[in-house]
């Protein structure tokens, strides 16, 4: 069955079968039609139309966060592949396995300019891990199947294949991934085994260790978070993670710490500035960690397991760098350390937790839901009070101010619960990937944590939401304000609020219904727990507005620019000379 | 509160300030890059070098492999330590990349360039162009009755050396193919 004479239209459905594909997020357009007619004649793979591309790459983004699998994306040449653009670069920075096709003008009229062509590959070459354009069908099914292959191994991300309207007509022979040759892209998993042990007698002898875990150990799959589980365990170590690794150890967990970084939590950034052992598990020292490199975590020994080599020492130079997966090496380290006695220091552990329980003491988090107005903290919280135990719960967000207060009041307990663009920060992001999400998991629970100007750069999948009736729910804090913005202005700009506020908002519950979908709407603390549990009961699409505090910053806080004992913490926030000239400069 | 020593205000570098500048200098390395010969393969490497603010000083490349489809790329860069690193690791992270050499590095290597020079003059001018690629061993390759092309053969600073030479006798053109190294043989090199 696999060497098969077909069309390269054919082709294309076939090898999405083979590999494992049930649905495609896309949109029609004069260069894909053959591809289109194919996906009409056959009942296998399910299409999903959005209402714009950059949609459907990241609903191809959620399907692929939350489930491991790669993500596929079909669209038309010229503007089908341009308006793809964004989500391939975010899916880029935040390492996430997509495949994307797209269609291009035949060959023959490719270079002159013909009707909606673009150079794709050209575009797109900065943005994917790797990208093809394929000029004749002999080499299509091979080209998809490799493309598969380098969306999921290594380091994952996006790549995309541009299939010419000619290569889609003609015959070709049909390869199935089994009888593809293999390619020489193979990076390697196996840590080395002398910078293990190394770690390994580092652990036993540490005074003050961290494990500073992020996106790679979702990455890596579930057996990482296992392992990650078994080795903080065992150690009594505390973990903290970056916004991209949530949930790979559970906030329930012991040891936790809670986030760390620009918004993170107090004891996790005072436990990375103090620690004498970093160990750094599948993170990249994003300058939302680091802070003021120079003064980035100064007293440590700094450890880094990374697929990625070019992640290695290119932020922050570390001592012990092991390049590999995160579950092979932790599971060698686990084995070395293990057969070395399993020792730690414990009286020093001790007096470290003493340490971080002290900061923990000032709890950080703490506000005060006062007065009619309803805070955007106290909103998450209960949205989280009140889903904490749905057995099957994801969460999405935008990006801004609401993304960071989720990411600190909502807690994860498995990897692949929460999808947030965290690299490029893409506004719009939180809505097409929930519909992803739902995609994937028709009966889970799929909440986006949205803020109102965020929402509105991709609410057209609003169609799409009640098209195929995906029960998505979109929990807007609507603060009338470009909130994370605004922060920055106040911090930063002494409080001169350029262009930070949405105007001319729709009514949000008219909006939804106009969809047929659901509205509510609420303003008042007293109804929020109420209008929240209408949200859940229902059984489709809805748009919940929650009209919350204008004003409020997001704290705590490291200033750009600033090390991480300089964080401004709600309580005593003096803003107005938090970021310095030297900072200014920074994002 | 904190046991540890800890500087403050003591630098006002930016956090994208990675690299101090006071302790690292700047050095020159030689890669040789091994890529298949596919369509976009040498835009991906100049891209990434454009992208990440990388220097490329010279660049050569051409099918070294026909039925392998291999080319190989030369690329003199100048950086410092840890750029040269991360140069190193994101060129190995591009997918059609299968060997990267720093051949600064890797033991001895040798370097040549080809270059040629279009002299115009009469002359004492003239004779002296001849007289001094006579003395660069360089090869006549087309002459007038006012001109001489010379091809010249050697490390970029033996042909810088006789562009300066040549520019006051008259250079009029020049055209130089970047730089092309490899490895110095080792007792195990074997034939590919
Ligand atoms: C408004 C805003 C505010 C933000 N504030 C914060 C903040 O306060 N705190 C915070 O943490 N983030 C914050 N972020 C996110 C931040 O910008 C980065 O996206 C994030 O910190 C990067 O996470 P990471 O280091 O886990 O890396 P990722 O981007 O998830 O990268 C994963 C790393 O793991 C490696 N890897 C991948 N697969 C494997 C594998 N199988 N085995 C081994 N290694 C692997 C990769 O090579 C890479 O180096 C914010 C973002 C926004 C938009
Ligand atoms: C596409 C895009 N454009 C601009 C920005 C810059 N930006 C970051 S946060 C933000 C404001 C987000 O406002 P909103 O969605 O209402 O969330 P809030 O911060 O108020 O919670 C902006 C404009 C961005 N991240 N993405």
């Amino acid at each position: 069955m696999s060497e098969e004479q077909m069309t390269g239209a054919k082709m294309v459905v076939e090898a999405l079968r083979d590999q494992g594909v049930d649905v495609v997020f896309g949109y029609p357009g004069g260069a894909v039609l053959p591809i289109y007619d194919e996906i009409f004649q056959q009942n296998r793979i399910r299409h999903i139309l959005v209402r714009h591309e950059q949609g459907a790459v990241h609903a191809a983004e959620g399907y692929a966060r939350s489930t491991g699998k790669p993500g596929v994306v079909l669209v038309t040449s010229g503007p089908g592949a341009t308006n793809a653009v964004t989500g391939l670069t975010d899916a880029l920075m935040d390492s996430i396995p997509i495949v994307v096709l797209t269609g291009q003008v035949p060959t023959f009229m490719i270079g002159t300019d013909g009707f909606q062509e673009a150079d794709t590959v050209g575009i797109t070459r900065p943005c994917t891990k790797h990208n093809w354009l394929v000029r004749e069908t002999d080499v299509l099914a091979g080209t998809i199947h490799e493309a598969f292959h380098v969306a999921t191994h290594g380091r994952p991300g996006p790549v995309l294949v541009d299939i010419p309207k000619d290569v889609q007509f003609a015959n070709g022979t049909y390869v199935g991934p089994k009888d593809v040759k293999t390619t020489h892209y193979t990076p390697k998993v196996k840590g080395d085994i002398e910078l293990v042990t190394a770690l390994a007698e580092a652990m036993e002898t540490a005074k003050r260790p961290v494990f500073y875990t992020g996106g790679g150990v979702i990455n890596s799959g579930n057996k990482a978070s296992a392992l990650l589980r078994q080795l903080v365990d065992m150690t009594g170590f505390p973990i903290t993670s970056t916004l991209m690794g949530l949930g790979a150890y559970p906030s329930n967990g012991k040891n936790w710490l809670g986030m760390l970084g620009m918004h993170g939590l107090y004891e996790a950034n005072l436990a990375m500035h103090d620690c004498d052992l970093m160990i750094n598990v599948g993170a990249r020292f994003d300058d939302r960690i680091t802070g003021r490199i120079q003064d980035f975590s100064p007293g440590s020994v700094k450890a880094h397991i990374d697929i990625d080599p070019s992640s290695i020492n290119k932020v922050i130079h570390v001592e012990l760098p092991i390049i590999g997966d995160v579950a092979h090496v932790l599971e060698d380290l686990l084995k070395v350390w293990k057969t070395r006695g399993a020792k730690t220091d414990g009286a020093a552990l001790k007096a470290w937790w003493n340490q971080i329980e002290d900061w923990r003491s000032v709890d950080c988090l703490k506000f005060k839901q006062i007065g009619k107005t309803i805070k955007p903290q106290h909103a998450i919280a209960r949205l989280e009070a009140l889903t904490r135990d749905h057995p099957d719960r994801y969460i999405c967000t935008e990006v801004g101010q609401h993304q960071m207060w989720a990411a600190q009041y909502m807690h994860f307990n498995d990897p692949n619960r929460w999808m947030t663009s965290g690299g490029l920060g893409t506004m719009g992001y939180g809505f097409p990937a929930s519909i992803g999400v739902q995609m994937a998991h028709p009966d889970a629970l799929v909440i986006n944590v949205a803020g109102e100007a965020s929402w509105l750069m991709n609410m057209q999948e609003m169609g799409t939401a009640a098209q195929y009736r995906l029960p998505v729910k979109q929990f807007i804090l609507n603060n009338e304000r470009l909130g994370m913005v605004r922060q920055w202005q106040e911090l930063l700009h002494g409080e001169r609020y350029s262009h930070s506020w949405s105007e001319a908002l729709p009514d949000f519950v008219k909006l939804a219904e106009a969809f047929g979908a659901k509205g509510i709407y609420c303003d008042n603390p007293d109804d929020l727990d109420e209008a929240i549990k209408e949200m859940l009961a229902y059984d489709g699409p809805v748009i919940m507005d929650c009209l919350v505090e204008k004003h409020e910053n997001c704290f705590p806080m490291i200033p750009s620019g600033e090390p991480h004992n300089k964080m401004i913490l709600g309580e005593n926030a003096d803003t107005q000379s938090a970021i310095k000239e030297g900072g200014a400069v920074l994002v | 509160m904190s046991p540890l020593k800890i500087k403050r205000g003591s630098s006002s570098h930016s956090a994208y300030d990675l690299r101090d500048y006071h302790e690292q200098t700047i050095e020159r390395h030689t890669l040789a890059v091994v890529v298949d010969n596919e369509a976009g393969v040498l835009a991906r490497v100049i891209g990434l070098f454009s992208g990440r603010g990388y220097n490329i000083e010279s660049l050569t490349v051409a099918e070294i492999d026909h039925t392998g489809h291999r080319s190989r790329i030369t690329v003199v860069t100048t950086g410092t330590p840890s750029v040269i690193e991360q140069i190193k690791a994101q060129l190995g992270r591009i997918v059609p990349v299968h060997e990267v050499h720093d051949l600064t590095v890797e033991g001895p290597s040798v370097e040549r360039e080809l270059a040629l020079f279009k002299v115009t003059g009469k002359g004492d001018a003239r004779v002296e162009a001849l007289r001094l690629a006579d003395i660069f061993r360089a090869n006549v390759v087309d002459s007038t009755l006012e001109s001489f092309v010379f091809e010249v053969t050697g490390t970029s600073e033996k042909i810088d050396a006789f562009a300066e030479l040549m520019r006051p006798l008259g250079l009029s053109e020049l055209a130089r193919t970047g730089v092309a190294a490899l490895a110095r043989s080792k007792a195990d090199d074997k034939p590919s």
